[in-house]
């Protein structure tokens, strides 16, 4: 068959994602010449920004790099100052910390699948025309967002830049009688689960393969979120200390973030990742949606990272409702440990929504901030991005698809990462 | 009826971001149960975080982040041009935000820190206001979302747009929290615009004044209470500076 496919695909600022980005694909004489993901955000330079600062104002300062997962950067950020410091949080706060963490999956992920992922699936430009057509997808989407909302404010004084998460654990604990009432609403709430599911298992996502290294932390008795070794699917495993030898990053020109690499030109972080490393820790329950909905590990289909989503969702609902009844039946008045400034280094790695997040910074004698280094997931996935667009495009191609077609699946692709932009060009 | 020549029966309003985290952004797709709302009295043209849907005329620019670098200018005096009122959200738009931090350092200093020899390029930060006129400015990391549902509601229907101007104390005692500067904490709570609740203070941390100066701030009495328990100029400064917000009333 001789095509003479020629095709310019210019997507500039990509639409229903956190940031700056574009698609650019060049197709002359049916050869594709060019496929690039170029992330053209400006720069914030928090890294440059912390030197001298005070420590306890590093989590303030670094959540303002994410509007999304804001409490993911708080948490590797006291991860990183806690363990350079020798600091040990109670057991509690560790659970209240964690409970933030899951409303913020919750919210994030729900963000991605319904209002981002979703208009694609059902050819709309966003979520606003669902609202008449599809009002009950719209219901289960606000009220689960509702849900992870209302636990990280619960959790941690507020969604959006927490507040109550201090070095050496929370500044306030929720009352009981919250906990309770969250507990209840939680736990009804699985039945939107239940709805998402049936309605996902309609739709078809596209189907492209490219087969990738996935990155994750790994899990040792549950699904992994705050700290812990790293795993890739390659079988590569590191300390978390280790995290360069992970992530390798490496500047391209036509990119305002930086690229990073492992074993193979990419590798890819998220849900799917955490899913093809650790789906062994999921519960029951997710275990038994990712057979519904077709998602195995390994799997290096990328637009399965929004089912890979829609699973966590649903597992980390379930966790936060056994976080809770261990959270009741303990003693919540003291949920901050004190601490002495000392000098010290300190890697913090957390799994947020879109992949591991690491924050690393040295410290002095004074409790300053001296050197920091913080490696983003949506970095990490932007090589990933840049090298699944080429091959997708060629497929394509051969398939003879229109402009059109393509255009479309690359920003789908795109999404489908889930990219926080602005997160990833700090 | 019309209010700054908006027919309020057809409102269009665009989002725009510029350098920042996209919080405040965000916060507007947030308030579950009024967005639906929110989003019947108005038509959102643009707004790339959520739809691809680019509108290019609209009434109502919110404005969100701040500037840094050469090309953000130029987009953002187009938007001025095109909006008849054109609203700042945010502390980075407002002030500069945590983003203005920057400036304390050399240029060439950040970006070797952060992307060693290679070039990218960036400017000193720009609130919104160094740029282009602004109409009304919402400050707040993040804006609260009730506050920017009530002015742009209150835009559209031609009615007066209230910011607190008194302190976040006010609010704070109103809710009989424990005050944080006697649990030892600095507190910026005396000297900001209230608006946001107290949130800060009511989780038991100390305000860091990212809604700006409330109206007739005492600072020089503030500093000397702090300094009276034991925090140092540099602790207290260092603060005063973390969103900008108070930049020109302290070094
Ligand atoms: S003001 Fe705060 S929340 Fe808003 S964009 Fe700036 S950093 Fe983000
Ligand atoms: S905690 Fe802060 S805001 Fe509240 S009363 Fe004390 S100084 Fe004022
Ligand atoms: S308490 Fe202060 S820092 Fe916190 S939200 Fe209110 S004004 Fe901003």
């Amino acid at each position: 068959m001789i095509q003479k496919t020629n095709m310019k695909i210019n997507v500039h600022h990509l639409t229903r994602v956190e940031g700056h980005g574009n698609i650019n694909v060049t197709v002359r004489d049916g050869k594709l010449v060019d496929a690039r993901w170029e992330v053209v955000e400006t720069p914030r330079f928090f890294e440059a920004i912390l030197r001298g600062k005070p420590h306890d104002l590093a989590p303030t300062l670094t959540s303002r790099i994410c509007g999304i997962c804001s409490i993911g950067h708080t948490l590797a950020s006291l991860r990183a100052v806690e363990r350079a410091m020798d600091v040990e949080v109670p057991k509690n706060a560790q659970l209240l910390r964690l409970l933030a963490k899951h409303g913020e999956t919750i919210q994030s992920h729900v963000l991605h699948v319904f209002f981002l992922a979703a208009p694609d699936l059902l050819n709309v430009d966003s979520v606003i025309p669902l609202i008449q057509s599809h009002p009950a997808v719209v219901g289960v989407a606000v009220r689960l967002k509702g849900l992870g909302n209302d636990l990280c404010d619960l959790a941690a004084g507020r969604t959006t830049h927490p507040v109550s998460l201090v070095v050496g654990g929370l500044s306030k604990a929720p009352k009981k009688k919250e906990l309770q009432a969250m507990r209840q609403r939680l736990q009804e709430r699985l039945a939107d689960v239940a709805t998402a599911v049936e309605v996902f298992k309609g739709l078809a996502l596209p189907d492209f393969v490219r087969e990738t290294e996935f990155v994750a932390l790994k899990g040792e008795s549950s699904y992994p979120w705050i700290g812990g070794d790293l795993v890739s699917t390659d079988g590569v495993v590191k300390s978390e200390d280790d995290y360069l030898a992970m992530t390798n990053e490496y500047k391209e020109d036509f990119t305002t973030s930086k690229f990073t690499k492992l074993s193979r030109e990419s590798f890819a972080a998220g849900a799917l990742a955490r899913f093809n490393n650790n789906y062994e820790f999921l519960c029951k329950e997710a275990k038994e949606t990712a057979e519904m909905l077709g998602l195995a590990p390994v799997n290096h289909n990328p637009y399965m990272n929004n089912v890979a989503q829609l699973i966590e969702i649903q597992h980390v609902m379930v966790e936060s409702v056994e976080i809770i009844d261990e959270l009741l039946a303990a003693d919540l008045d003291d949920v901050c440990a004190e601490y002495e400034v000392k000098a010290g280094q300190g890697v913090g790695a957390v799994e947020v929504p879109r992949g591991i997040l690491y924050h690393d910074y040295t410290i002095d004698d004074q409790g300053s901030i001296t050197k920091a280094n913080c490696i983003i997931p949506t970095t990490q996935n932007n090589a990933n991005i840049h090298h699944d667009l080429p091959e997708l495009v060629t497929q394509q191609i051969e398939l003879g698809k229109s402009d059109e077609e393509v255009t479309k699946l690359c920003e789908m692709l795109v999404r489908a990462y889930d990219p926080c932009i602005s997160c990833s060009v700090h | 009826m019309k209010y700054l020549g908006i027919d309020p029966q057809k409102v269009r309003v665009g989002v725009f971001d510029f350098t920042g985290c996209e919080g405040c952004e965000l916060q507007l797709a947030n308030k579950e149960d009024s967005l639906l709302d929110f989003l019947s009295l108005l038509e959102v043209v643009n707004f790339r975080e959520v739809s691809s849907d680019r509108g290019d005329d609209y009434d109502v620019a919110l404005i969100e982040g701040n500037i840094s670098r050469a090309d953000e200018i130029d987009r953002l005096k187009d938007i001025r041009a095109k909006a008849k009122v054109l609203v700042a959200i945010g502390s980075c738009a407002c002030f500069g935000g945590v983003n203005q931090q920057k400036n304390r350092f050399e240029l060439d200093d950040v970006v070797k820190e952060v992307y060693g020899d290679h070039k990218v390029e960036t400017d000193k930060v720009k609130r919104i206001a160094d740029v282009v006129k602004v109409d009304l400015e919402i400050p707040g990391c993040p804006v609260s979302k009730e506050e920017v549902e009530r002015i742009v509601v209150n835009v559209v229907l031609g009615a007066e747009i209230k910011i607190p101007k008194y302190p976040v104390c006010v609010e704070c005692k109103q809710k009989v929290n424990t005050c944080v500067v006697d649990l030892g904490q600095i507190c910026l709570g005396p000297v900001t615009r209230a608006g946001c609740d107290a949130v800060c203070p009511s989780g038991k941390v100390g305000c860091l004044g990212c809604r700006g100066p409330a109206e007739d701030a005492n600072f020089e009495s503030l500093k000397q209470i702090l300094m009276d328990k034991g925090h140092s100029d540099s602790a207290i400064v260092e603060r005063l500076r973390f969103y900008g917000a108070f930049n020109g009333t302290v070094g």
